[in-house]
C-alpha cells in the first residue's frame, strides 16, 4: 500500500441530506492526494457496499448526522462481512456524541471523526487505518 | 460559520476587515461615504412602512407588535409532539414550527424498510391523518399558525393540515399554515428532495395555486436562504439565491394564468442571522428593499402589502459550536439582537445544545426566553429601525444591495435557478466555499472562540444533557400504522390513490386529490409512492 494513492468511498447512508460535512471532507481528502468517490445522497447501505466492491476502494468513510450512527454502522459491518469485504476499514464522521466513540470502536469502526475534527487528523486517521489493514 | 476575515498587525490592531459577502470595511465612516454610495433617504429608505420598506414593513415596527416566536419543535410520536406544542404555547410561544422525521420528509411510512432507525428521530413521524389528529389535539388552529418544515411532500402535508382542521371543525378559510415547500433549496442544501427538478417545481406551484384559491390565510411557500447559507453560501448569496428561487416559483405559477399580484404576497422567507452583526442587519435591510423593488418593477405588483418581504429571520445553527457549548447561549443572544435590529417579524433561535442533540425542553425554553428578553428588557421595541442614518450601516446596506444583485445576475447568466440547480452548478459553488471557510477556520484566519482561540480553558468534555430518543416510539408508531391499515376503508384508499394517479398524470393540480386521500386515511408513503411512480426520482449531479 505504501506510496500508492488511497481510494476512499465517502458515503451518505440513510435519508439525511445534510451533506456539507461530507463534501467538505471529500474536498479535503482530495487535496490530501486521495482518490475520492462520493456516493451522493440517500444511499442504502446495500448500495454503499455494492459501490465499495465495484470501485475496489481501500476505505469507506460514512457521514452521519441523524443520530442513527450506531445501528447504521452495525448493519454496514454485517453487510460487508456477507460480501466478504470486511477487511476494508470503515471510518465515520458527523454528529457523534463523545460517549458513542468507544461504542463505535468496539463495533469495529477504525476511526471516528466528530464534526470539527481537523482535516489533518482525518487524513492521518484514514492513512493509518489503511496502513494497519495492509500490515 | 460566518465571521469576517481580519488581518492584524503585531500589536493586535486590526489592519483589514473583509466580510463574508466580500465587502471591505473601513475604520471610520462619514457623510462622505454616504455621498459616495449615492445614498438618498427617499429613494433608498423611505419612512418605515413605506416603499421600499428598507426600514420596516410597518410604520411603528415593534411598537405596534413584538415579533412572533416560532421555535422548531416536533419529535418522536405525535403524542410526544402534542405535549411539547402545548408546553411551548403555555410558555408564550405564538406559533408552531413543526419538525418531521426524515422518513416523513422523504415520503416513506414508518414501517418502510428505508425508515429503520429514523422513525421519530429528528421530528415527528406522520403517516396519516390519524397522526395529525393526535399532534394537533386541543391546539386552536384558528389562532395558532403552523410552519410545516416539509418540502418534497409539502403538498401532501398541506392537504393533511387542511383535513385535520376540517375534522376539528375549523373552516379552511381560518387556518394558517406555512409549509416550507421550497424544493430548490433542498436540492442546493438540505438534501430532502425526491423528484426531479421539473415535477418538483410543479408540485410547489400546485400548493401555491391551490392556496391562492382555497386557503386564504395560508402562506404556501417559505423560501429558505437559511439552508443555502448553512451549506456554505455567503449572506449576499443567501439572499440572491433565495430571490432567484422565488422568481422560479413565481414564473411557474404565472404560467398557470395567475398574475403575480394575486399570490406573491403569500410568499415568505426564512433567512439566517448568524455571523457578523452589521453584515446581517445590512443584508435584511437591503433584502426588503430589493424584494419590493423587484416585484414592483419586474412583476407589476402594486399592492404595498404584496411587496413585503415577510419571513422568519433566525436560527443560526452554523454559528453554534460543539466546543464549549455554553458559549452558544451567548451567541444566541447576539443572533437574536441581530434579528431584532433587522426588524424580523417572526423569529426562532437554535438551542445551545444542537451540535449534540435534538434540543432538550430546558434548552428550547432558554432560546424562547432569550427572544423574550430581547423584546421585553433590552429596549428593542423602543423605536423603529434604530440603526437608520448611521453612516456605516447605510453605506453597508447599499453595498450589500450591489453584492446581492451581482450574485443574482450570475445565476441569470447561467440560465436561471432551475438550470443552475439541475446541473449542480450552485451546489458545487456553495460546497467549495464551505471548504474554503473550513480551511480558514482550521488555519485560524477566521476566529471562533472556543474552537480556534481560547480553547484551553475547558479540560473536561462538556456536560450536555442529551435528548432522549426512545426506541419504543418507532414500535408504537409502526404498530399504530398497522392497526390503521387494518381498520380503515381500504376500498376508499385505493379509489383515492387511483384518482391521484390519473390527476397527476393529466397535469391537474394535485391538491384536491391529496385532500381526498388524506380524508380516507391514505398514508404519506402511499401518496408519495404515486408521485414516485409518475415522476421518478431525481438523479442528483454528484459534483463536489
Amino acid at each position: 500500500m505504501a506510496g500508492s494513492k488511497i481510494k476512499i468511498l465517502v458515503g451518505k447512508p440513510g435519508l439525511d441530506g445534510h451533506d456539507r460535512g461530507a463534501k467538505v471532507v471529500a474536498l479535503a481528502l482530495r487535496d490530501a492526494g486521495m482518490e475520492v468517490i462520493y456516493s451522493g445522497l440517500h444511499r442504502t447501505l446495500e448500495q454503499i457496499v455494492r459501490s465499495a466492491v465495484q470501485e475496489g476502494v481501500d476505505v469507506i468513510g460514512l457521514s452521519i448526522m441523524s443520530g442513527a450512527h450506531i445501528p447504521i454502522c452495525r448493519t454496514l459491518l454485517t453487510l460487508m462481512k456477507a460480501q466478504g469485504i470486511e477487511d476494508i476499514p470503515v471510518v465515520v464522521g458527523g454528529v457523534i456524541p463523545q460517549q458513542d466513540v468507544p461504542k463505535l470502536t468496539q463495533l469495529g469502526i477504525k476511526g471516528v471523526f466528530p464534526g470539527g475534527t481537523a482535516f489533518e487528523q482525518i487524513v492521518s486517521g484514514i492513512r493509518s487505518a489503511v496502513a494497519q489493514q495492509a500490515a | 460559520m460566518g465571521v469576517a476575515k481580519y488581518v492584524k498587525d503585531e500589536q493586535d490592531g486590526i489592519r483589514e476587515v473583509v466580510y463574508q459577502s466580500g465587502i471591505r470595511i473601513k475604520p471610520c465612516y462619514t457623510p462622505e461615504d454616504l455621498a459616495a454610495a449615492g445614498f438618498d433617504y427617499e429613494k433608498d429608505l423611505g419612512h418605515p412602512g413605506e416603499f421600499p420598506f428598507t426600514r420596516s414593513l410597518h410604520p411603528l415596527g415593534y411598537r405596534s407588535r413584538a415579533w412572533t416566536t416560532r421555535q422548531y419543535t416536533g419529535f418522536g410520536t405525535p403524542e410526544e409532539t402534542n405535549k411539547r406544542f402545548k408546553l411551548m404555547i403555555s410558555h408564550g410561544q405564538t406559533g408552531l414550527n413543526v419538525a418531521f422525521d426524515l422518513p416523513t420528509q422523504m415520503g416513506y411510512d414508518s414501517d418502510d424498510p428505508r425508515a429503520v432507525g429514523e422513525v421519530g428521530r429528528v421530528g415527528m413521524a406522520v403517516n396519516s391523518l390519524r397522526d395529525f389528529e393526535i399532534a394537533f389535539k386541543d391546539i386552536p388552529l384558528d389562532r395558532i399558525g403552523s410552519g410545516l418544515t416539509i418540502n418534497a411532500v409539502a403538498t401532501i402535508m398541506l392537504a393533511m393540515y387542511q383535513s385535520v382542521a376540517e375534522k376539528f371543525g375549523y373552516p379552511k378559510e381560518k387556518i394558517s399554515a406555512t409549509p416550507q415547500n421550497d424544493i430548490l433549496k433542498e436540492m442546493v442544501g438540505r438534501g430532502a428532495w425526491i423528484f426531479p427538478v421539473d415535477p418538483a417545481v410543479r408540485l410547489v406551484g400546485d400548493a401555491i395555486e391551490y392556496s391562492v384559491k382555497q386557503l386564504p390565510r395560508c402562506n404556501p411557500v417559505s423560501i429558505c436562504g437559511y439552508h443555502i447559507r448553512e451549506s456554505g453560501a455567503s449572506p449576499a448569496q443567501e439572499v440572491a439565491y433565495a430571490f432567484e428561487i422565488a422568481k422560479t416559483y413565481i414564473e411557474e405559477v404565472q404560467a398557470r394564468g395567475l398574475m403575480a399580484e394575486a399570490f406573491v404576497g403569500r410568499f415568505s422567507f426564512n433567512f439566517n442571522v448568524y455571523g457578523n452583526l452589521w453584515e446581517q442587519v445590512a443584508k435584511f435591510r437591503a433584502a426588503r428593499k430589493l424584494w419590493a423593488r423587484m416585484l414592483k418593477e419586474d412583476y407589476a405588483v402594486t399592492d404595498p402589502k404584496s411587496l413585503f418581504l415577510r419571513g422568519l429571520f433566525g436560527g443560526g445553527g452554523s454559528g453554534l459550536t460543539k466546543a464549549q457549548p455554553e458559549n452558544n447561549i451567548m451567541r444566541g443572544a447576539f443572533y437574536a439582537l441581530a434579528a431584532a435590529l433587522s426588524g424580523a417579524q417572526t423569529t426562532a433561535l437554535c438551542s445551545f445544545d444542537e451540535a449534540y442533540t435534538i434540543p432538550t425542553p430546558r434548552a428550547a425554553l432558554l432560546s424562547l426566553r432569550t427572544l423574550e428578553i430581547i423584546m421585553d428588557e433590552v429596549g428593542l421595541r423602543d423605536t423603529v429601525d434604530p440603526l437608520a442614518g448611521s453612516y456605516f450601516v447605510e453605506t453597508l446596506t447599499k453595498q450589500m444591495e450591489a453584492k446581492i444583485l451581482a450574485e443574482m445576475q450570475e445565476v441569470q447568466r447561467i440560465g436561471g435557478m432551475r438550470h443552475a440547480v439541475a446541473t449542480g452548478h450552485i451546489q458545487r459553488k456553495v460546497s467549495r466555499q464551505a471548504y474554503e471557510f473550513e480551511k480558514g477556520l482550521q488555519d485560524g484566519s477566521y476566529v471562533k472562540v472556543g474552537v480556534n482561540k481560547y480553547t484551553d480553558s475547558v479540560e473536561n468534555p462538556p456536560d450536555v444533557e442529551l435528548h432522549a430518543h426512545e426506541e419504543s416510539w418507532a414500535d408504537e408508531q409502526t404498530a399504530g400504522l398497522r392497526q390503521l391499515r387494518r381498520t380503515r376503508d381500504n376500498r376508499e384508499v385505493t379509489r383515492t390513490l387511483k384518482a391521484l394517479e390519473s390527476g397527476t398524470r393529466a397535469g391537474k393540480n394535485v391538491m384536491p386529490y391529496l385532500a381526498d386521500c388524506c380524508r380516507a386515511y391514505t398514508t404519506v408513503g402511499e401518496m408519495a409512492g404515486v408521485f414516485r411512480q409518475v415522476f421518478g426520482e431525481w438523479d442528483e449531479p454528484s459534483l463536489f
